[in-house]
């Protein structure tokens, strides 16, 4: 067994209403530069659709992911090690940018500048990527917004496979849910299998999936790789960027951007500690709705004396520890078994989850009563079909879903007992096997939802990570430039590094 | 030999590969941020836009590195181990038809991504003086180079194959007269190939064309995931 931690997230799809803080936050702080305006690390989806970029979860179309071999291994659906080398000319699985959308900006300007005219002055639409007029935007970051774009359009929404999907064009059977995503920094990600300069790695300590960019040349494999299409290709640069789940603020403790300004406090951020030496086990395993089960079964209890034992034995410090034993993403996804991965059978065994989310009564109206459950409304009339859901979250398995969706109903049908009518139902917490305890906590953490609940974020031992404590106390706060970062130990003009001592050594041996 | 003779192919060849390596390294060492290969692939609007890449991309690659390995193996493998092989007069054979095959592939997919990088207002938009330059001092030295298949079968006793052989492996044994001695009584054509696949030297570093050193083929040995520890 070797131990490694990751700081997770958790979604909890119920209370998101598509407000797009936490879109415009992070591309504001990370993506508002040439070469990736089209480029959202975060952005939030009207489901049903086909997403951004286009069809992002039709692998046979993008071939993002892994497929499993006859002989039980798995390989990167775009191909083993040759193919991806053999494709390196020109990537036949590579998105173009209107698969996202043309990046636009408008003639503001001429709101300023326009002649005393008849009109009221427009500013009209000209394209980021080459200077021009467009006469017409064509798609962009959210055009199914709210179920934007003709019914035809959306249909292609790939979790509505096995559903007889025409019914939900009518009107009256229509629903919607929204889906905010971003990378989910897997245990098991096909973009770093795929970059053929190894540029993309996995932080032992936090899990998070950085690109380095002095190490990417910009071979492109990982935009096919990632079945969430979350990378990027930074046009001007040349380089492929992603999501870094801010980890200048992770380390520091704090949220990631998208989950500090969530103004529907949807989001969750907690340590899980799991078995790496399993991760490749579990990816292969042979059904893919058992993805889920088996993720589940890497995690690992932190309050469990063995697992604290070989974590510190590992290298995983007691104040992660600590974090692990009080985050809600653990609770979220294996106490309460509420939140979901996002399309476990990609493979890449994702790392932020989502909590589904409960919707409208489905024709309460016309047949005057709801299908119930005891108390509990019958989740099967539901207005958004658990299989839609399930397609999303769990491979098509509906039973996981169904299990949180009548956990979510139980809590609200115990707390409506408590305050309304003063009565304890405890029956209810039975039948979806809860207990008192359990549902109270829930309550906390999806209800009230607590900044210091929702965001357990242990900071990044830095004295652990510096083999040279000197080099960031007094070597690069006041940098010359040069000799304070830079890939290489040697420079070639012989400049000697502003960080390390190179005469009296930092750390004295005074026996020498 | 005349000095230009000298001056051109005795020392210009130190000059360019002293350019080439240190200003490689420069760039690696101190802004390896801009080393890549600079791809525009992702302009491209449709289906039809992507196959034409695929085909232009492959045809100029795939052409470009067997002109290349043909000119490393041909020009640096002394007589007397060839001759083990093939004789001179066939060696000239199949550095023609070889050559000849291979520049005409490389010579279409170099036109098409030419015609792409001019008319397409995406790519011409984020096309760098660089990038547009390297191809067309590309397209000129192909020209050249097939333009020397012509003005070689006027001769196919292989003898000016000999000469710039000579020429090469004496550059790379550190003979600056013997080299410009051997290639001075070869055609213009030659040299002006010569010249200019010199000057590619020294435009490298300058340039995309730094991502061929960059050729991931130790991708094929590693494991899949990567994971750095902090430090």
């Amino acid at each position: 067994m070797k131990i490694r931690s990751q700081v997770g997230m958790v979604l909890n799809l119920d209370k998101c209403i598509g407000c797009h803080t936490c879109s415009i936050t992070c591309k504001n702080v990370w993506t508002s530069r040439e070469g990736m305006e089209y480029a959202w690390f975060n952005n939030v989806e009207t489901k049903p659709g086909i997403g951004y970029p286009k069809e992002w979860e039709n692998q046979d179309k993008w071939k993002g992911g892994w497929v499993r071999n006859k002989d039980g291994s798995i390989n990167p659906r775009i191909g083993g090690k040759f193919r991806v080398l053999a494709n390196i000319f020109a990537n036949p699985d590579l998105p173009s940018i209107d698969d996202y959308y043309e990046p636009f900006d408008f003639d503001y300007q001429h709101l300023h500048t326009a002649p005393l005219g008849q009109h009221q002055p427009v500013a009209r639409p000209r394209s980021v990527l080459t200077g021009k007029r467009m006469e017409k935007i064509e798609w962009g970051p959210n055009w199914e917004e709210i179920l934007g774009t003709e019914f035809a359009k959306r249909r292609k929404d790939k979790n509505f496979d096995k559903i007889q999907a025409d019914i939900y064009g009518e009107y009256e059977n229509t629903f919607m849910m929204y889906l905010p995503r971003l990378c989910e920094h897997c245990l098991n990600p096909t973009c770093a299998a795929a970059c053929p300069s190894g540029a993309i790695y996995k932080r032992e300590e936090d899990g998070i999936v950085l690109i380095d960019q002095e190490k990417c040349r910009g071979w492109r494999m990982c935009i096919s790789g990632c079945p969430y299409k979350k990378i990027y290709y930074n046009w001007k640069s040349g380089k492929s960027e992603k999501c870094i789940f801010c980890y200048p603020r992770i380390e520091a403790g704090m949220p990631t951007v998208c989950s500090e300004t969530c103004v529907g406090r949807i989001r969750y951020l907690g340590v899980l500690l799991y078995d790496a030496d399993r991760i490749a086990e579990v990816a292969s395993t042979p059904n893919e709705q058992d993805l889920y089960q088996k993720q589940l079964d890497i995690f690992l209890d932190p309050s469990d004396p063995a697992v604290i034992k070989q974590a510190l034995a590992d290298g995983v410090p007691m104040s992660v520890i600590e974090s692990a034993q009080k985050s809600p993403v653990y609770k979220l996804a294996v106490d309460w078994k509420l939140a979901l991965p996002l399309h476990p059978e990609y493979r890449t065994l994702p790392m932020v989850w989502y909590v589904p989310p409960l919707s409208p009564i489905q024709n309460a109206a016309t047949a005057g009563t709801v299908g119930m459950n005891g108390v509990i409304p019958d989740v099967d009339s539901l207005r958004i079909p658990l299989r839609y859901l399930a397609n999303l979250l769990t491979a098509g398995d509906e039973r996981p879903v169904k299990l949180a969706l009548k956990r979510l109903l139980a809590m609200r049908a115990y707390k409506r007992a408590e305050q309304v009518e003063g009565v304890q139902d405890l029956q209810v917490l039975k039948d979806v096997g809860l207990s008192v305890a359990q549902v109270e906590d829930m309550y906390r953490y999806l209800a009230i939802a607590n900044y210091e609940d929702r965001f357990v974020i242990p900071s990044a031992h830095r004295e652990e990570a510096m083999s040279d404590a000197f080099a960031e106390r007094s070597g690069c706060g006041f940098s010359f430039g040069s000799g304070c970062s830079g890939s290489s130990d040697t420079n070639m003009f012989g400049a000697k590094k502003a960080n390390q001592r190179d005469i009296l050594k930092t750390v004295q041996l005074w026996e020498d | 030999m005349s000095k230009v003779d000298l001056l051109l192919f005795g020392v210009y060849p130190y000059i360019a590969l002293a350019i080439c390596l240190l200003g490689s390294w420069a760039r690696f060492d101190l802004s390896q941020y801009s080393w890549r290969a600079g791809s525009s692939q992702l302009m491209n609007r449709n289906p039809a836009e992507q196959r034409y890449m695929r085909i232009a991309s492959n045809l100029f690659h795939v052409g470009v590195l067997f002109v290349l390995a043909g000119h490393f193996v041909g020009l640096l493998t002394p007589a007397s181990v060839y001759h083990y092989a093939i004789s001179t007069e066939n060696k000239q054979l199949l550095a023609m038809v070889s050559g000849g095959f291979f520049g005409v592939l490389c010579l279409i997919g170099l036109l098409m991504l030419l015609k792409r990088r001019l008319t397409d207002p995406r790519v011409r938009a984020s096309s760098s003086t660089s990038d547009i330059l390297i191809l067309v001092v590309l397209l000129v030295q192909l020209l050249l180079g097939l333009a020397t298949i012509f003005a070689s079968a006027e001769h196919m006793d292989g003898s000016v194959m000999v000469m710039l052989g000579n020429w090469a492996q004496s550059v790379v044994l550190l003979q600056p007269i013997q080299a410009a001695t051997a290639i001075a009584p070869v055609g213009l054509v030659y040299k002006l190939h010569v010249f200019l696949g010199l000057t590619l030297f020294v435009l490298f570093p300058f340039t995309r064309l730094v991502h061929i050193v960059s050729a991931p083929v130790w991708y094929l040995g590693r494991r899949y995931q990567i994971v750095r520890q902090k430090g």
